[in-house]
């Protein structure tokens, strides 16, 4: 049953992703796109991986739609350049996909226990967890602790999007949009007047928070942690700033708090190796950090996950915010 | 062991990561420059201090977070990782350091602490993916260099670099995508991440399709983020439009960086075990060496534009560091590695001399560039030198490499001499295209009659000239790059016949 739904997920997975492909109306191709992360989303969730799936739903098919939007917003609604090279592109394409499809011809079986996968560092890992970290969830384990160097590598490519966005959108414009300008003038801001989206979405924006802070301390004990909930607090933040307009979400979060929130979030998570090293152990080992070892690593894979949650809240409304203010220029 | 060498692998990347969101943070005017460049020398410093350990004989190998490899993630450092950590620091540091002035020019000063950021970024991206011996940390480090050198690459005023940068982008997702599927792959064959480990347990598995596969994408991947011939096309746009000292700096390592992951793979990973991989990997990489020199070289003898002319001679350069590698044997690998190293030295020089030069040219096509050396000798002067060892004159770090190169084609056979004429007729080429340049600005009369241009800065210079006489000292005391090159290429052919 499992892989027949699999089955029917993937055939959705790629005709959505020929429809992306093949539309020229851009705000199609993000609706779509928002499609495709949910189906990814689901596969994820099928094959037990619900930390991913988690992750996927929040990002792929939250935020990355409304950032898609907003930068929408910013051009126009309509593929305008066609696409050179097609034959080429789906020569790539094609020739990619016939040779992963030859070798799969001598992968294992799906669900094999016998597979390499489940034989060599998966079963140390689910063996030593307990008398290492003993946290009920060994996804997060793995992330924050064996693999944390991983994960503190992946804050940091989050980090670098956020300040190459702020960057780039911070140059000056070289001939402003007078047309957006007038728009804007003549339309309200935000969702004020529209009673009911303003009064439902203020409802529901601390539900959001708070089920933010719960995905982000729940994570040592099902899927969660920092990714998700840095995700899901910025939806909030984001969806405060879509009904009541931006300004008064700045004046919550300034700009500069937020690239603040940013670099303390990757700082802390960097700040927990380097105590490893003053405490003399390694960069990043949390046994030391408190007297009992397993409570250190318990410590430190909450230290991190705060860290984490930080930057992904601080980049993601950076990343909005540079969107929404270019609009205004 | 000091327990600060111990940690040198770790903090080698750690100082300048964590310096980033700090120098994000400093508004003050000039201050995110220098916590930059103290960073970088740090950096430089701690590459030092590992290339001396890895002189001596040490083998760095620091398990993060004190979790054993393969279950945690390992980092190892070795004299191929300590040529190229040197090569990506040092070239860091010098473009900082004369590119003050340049960079002042094309970033606003409220924009700095951002752009600092990124370049701090790129420094540890490259640096992380050099210590690491796990795959899948390699590409978490690939993603911080590459997102962060779209950012600096695009830094400048010239709003060229824009389209330029998203090819690259494209270019360099494509590249890490088929790299990660690769990893994915062999994941899934071996179930284990670690190189050292991965070498082990694929030798049980290494005749199965998806290994075959894996081997593939890993080396396709890698090519294209090395700017391999014919997948070089986001090069020569993104280095012409980024800011001048952004190009000193990446043009000397960055794709450098992709080619040591590529020869670390294919010699450590699926050499020892793939059966015939040997002569795949020569059959599929001395025809693109080859004509990487020669259409590379071609190109840049009718380009106007000095940075795209340098630009294009840096994918021919590419085909040298190649051709060495594929003749698989150890003297062509250690001539290919001594080449990484020469020709950073000989590329970085160039473009810092082309960024002093465009302090007063802002335009640096050929025929702007007419008599230019009567009103800046030293620049010019200096880009001599650097073009001198970029050819492969007696004296110069170019020489050097280029004579291994040579020797190491001679014991490859019959095919050896053909790919000695490559080498000559690349030469030459070379020739012609520094020679256009230096005669347009030595002996070309000015255009621009009575206007006043003046010498580059003075500091500017002084780093300027320091490069170049680098690659004369280089060219004479060839003692430390030939060590850590013939032993790098030892250790990477193992147990190779």
């Amino acid at each position: 049953m499992t892989v027949l739904f699999g089955v029917f997920l993937l055939a959705l997975l790629v005709i959505t992703a020929v429809a992306i492909v093949r539309t020229q109306n851009l705000f199609v191709a993000v609706m779509l796109l928002g499609i495709f992360s949910l189906l990814i989303a689901l596969n994820f969730f099928i094959l037990d991986a619900a930390d991913v799936a988690l992750t996927e739903a929040a990002v792929g098919a939250g935020i990355s739609t409304v950032l898609f939007l907003g930068a929408l917003a910013l051009t126009y609604e309509h593929e305008r350049m066609v696409t050179r090279h097609r034959a080429l592109s789906v020569a790539v394409v094609v020739c990619a996909t016939l040779v992963v499809l030859y070798a799969t011809f001598d992968k294992p079986t799906f669900g094999d226990p016998n597979a390499p996968v489940h034989q060599h560092v998966a079963p140390w890992y689910l063996e030593n967890e307990p008398k290492y970290i003993d946290i009920p969830n060994v996804v997060t384990a793995v992330l924050g602790s064996f693999r944390g160097y991983d994960t503190l590598g992946e804050v940091f490519v989050v980090f670098t999007a956020g300040i190459g966005v702020l960057f780039l959108l911070s140059a000056r414009p070289t001939a402003p949009n007078s047309r957006r300008r007038a728009e804007d003038e003549s339309s309200g801001i935000g969702l004020r007047e529209d009673l009911i989206p303003r009064i439902v979405g203020r409802m529901l924006v601390p539900f959001i928070l708070l089920f933010g802070l719960y995905v982000q301390f729940h994570g040592e004990y099902g899927p969660g942690g920092g990714f998700q909930a840095g995700a899901l607090i910025a939806a909030a933040f984001i969806l405060y700033a879509l009904v009541e307009g931006e300004e008064r979400t700045l004046e919550v979060l300034p700009k500069n708090a937020l690239i603040a929130l940013s670099s303390a979030g990757a700082l802390l998570y960097g700040g927990v190796g380097l105590a490893g090293i003053l405490l003399g152990s390694e960069f990043l080992d949390y046994s030391v950090l408190a007297s009992n070892p397993i409570t250190g690593q318990q410590m430190g894979i909450i230290l991190i996950e705060a860290g984490v949650g930080m930057t992904v809240t601080g980049v993601l409304l950076l990343i909005f915010h540079a969107f929404a203010a270019r609009d205004q220029v | 062991m000091t327990p600060l060498e111990f940690h040198l692998p770790a903090l080698q990347v750690a100082a300048p990561m964590l310096l980033a969101p700090v120098v994000a943070l400093l508004r003050p005017r000039g201050l995110a420059w220098a916590a930059t460049l103290v960073a970088s020398l740090m950096a430089l410093a701690i590459a030092i201090g590992l290339t001396q350990g890895a002189l001596s004989g040490e083998s760095f190998s620091y398990a993060m977070g004190g979790w054993e490899p393969p279950y945690g993630i390992e980092l190892h450092v070795d004299m191929f990782s300590a040529l190229v950590l040197l090569i990506v620091t040092g070239a860091s540091s010098i473009a900082l350091m004369a590119g003050k002035a340049s960079l002042d020019k094309a970033v606003e000063h409220s924009r700095q602490p951002l752009f600092y950021s990124a370049w701090l970024l790129v420094l540890s991206g490259l640096a992380g993916i050099l210590v690491s011996a796990d795959a899948f940390n390699i590409f978490v480090f690939m993603e911080i260099s590459s997102l962060a050198s779209y950012i600096v690459v695009a830094g400048g005023t010239d709003r060229r670099a824009l389209p330029a940068v998203f090819k690259y982008l494209i270019m360099g997702t494509i590249g890490a995508t088929f790299y990660l599927i690769g990893i994915g792959l062999i994941y899934m064959m071996t179930g284990t991440l670690n190189l050292a480990d991965m070498e082990l347990r694929i030798h049980d598995v290494a005749d199965q399709r998806p290994i075959l596969v894996a081997a593939g994408f890993i080396t396709v991947g890698l090519a294209l983020k090395a700017a391999v011939f014919p997948l070089h096309v986001w090069l020569p746009n993104a280095y012409t439009y980024a800011p001048h000292a952004v190009t000193a700096f990446l043009a000397a390592c960055a794709t450098k960086v992709s080619l040591y992951v590529l020869l670390r793979f294919d010699f450590v990973v699926f050499q020892q075990n793939l059966l015939g991989h040997e002569f795949q990997f020569a059959a599929f990489l001395m025809p693109l060496a080859v004509l990487a020199i020669l259409a590379g070289s071609a190109v840049a003898l009718f380009e106007s534009n000095i940075k795209r002319l340098l630009a294009y001679s840096s994918v021919a350069q590419i085909g040298y560091i190649l051709l060495g590698a594929s003749l698989v044997s150890l003297a062509g690998l250690s001539a290919s590695l001594l080449h990484m190293f020469n020709h950073a030295l000989a590329k970085g020089t160039l473009f810092l001399a082309v960024m002093a030069l465009a302090m007063r040219f802002t335009r640096l096509d050929l025929r702007h560039l007419a008599g230019s050396a009567q009103h800046m000798p030293w620049t010019m002067a200096a880009f001599v030198i650097a073009g001198l060892s970029l050819i492969g004159v007696p004296g110069t770090a170019g020489f050097i490499s280029k004579w291994y190169l040579v020797s190491a084609a001679l014991e490859a056979g019959p095919v050896g001499f053909f790919l000695i004429a490559v080498v000559v007729i690349g030469s030459l080429m070379a020739v012609v295209y520094i020679w256009r340049i230096i005669e347009t600005a030595w002996f070309e009369p000015p255009t621009e009659a009575g206007e006043v241009i003046r010498e580059a800065p003075v500091t500017m210079l002084a780093v300027v000239w320091l490069a170049a006489l680098a690659n004369i000292y280089f060219g004479l005391a060839t003692d430390l790059p030939r060590e850590l090159a013939a032993g790098a290429a030892a250790s990477l052919l193992g147990q190779l016949p």
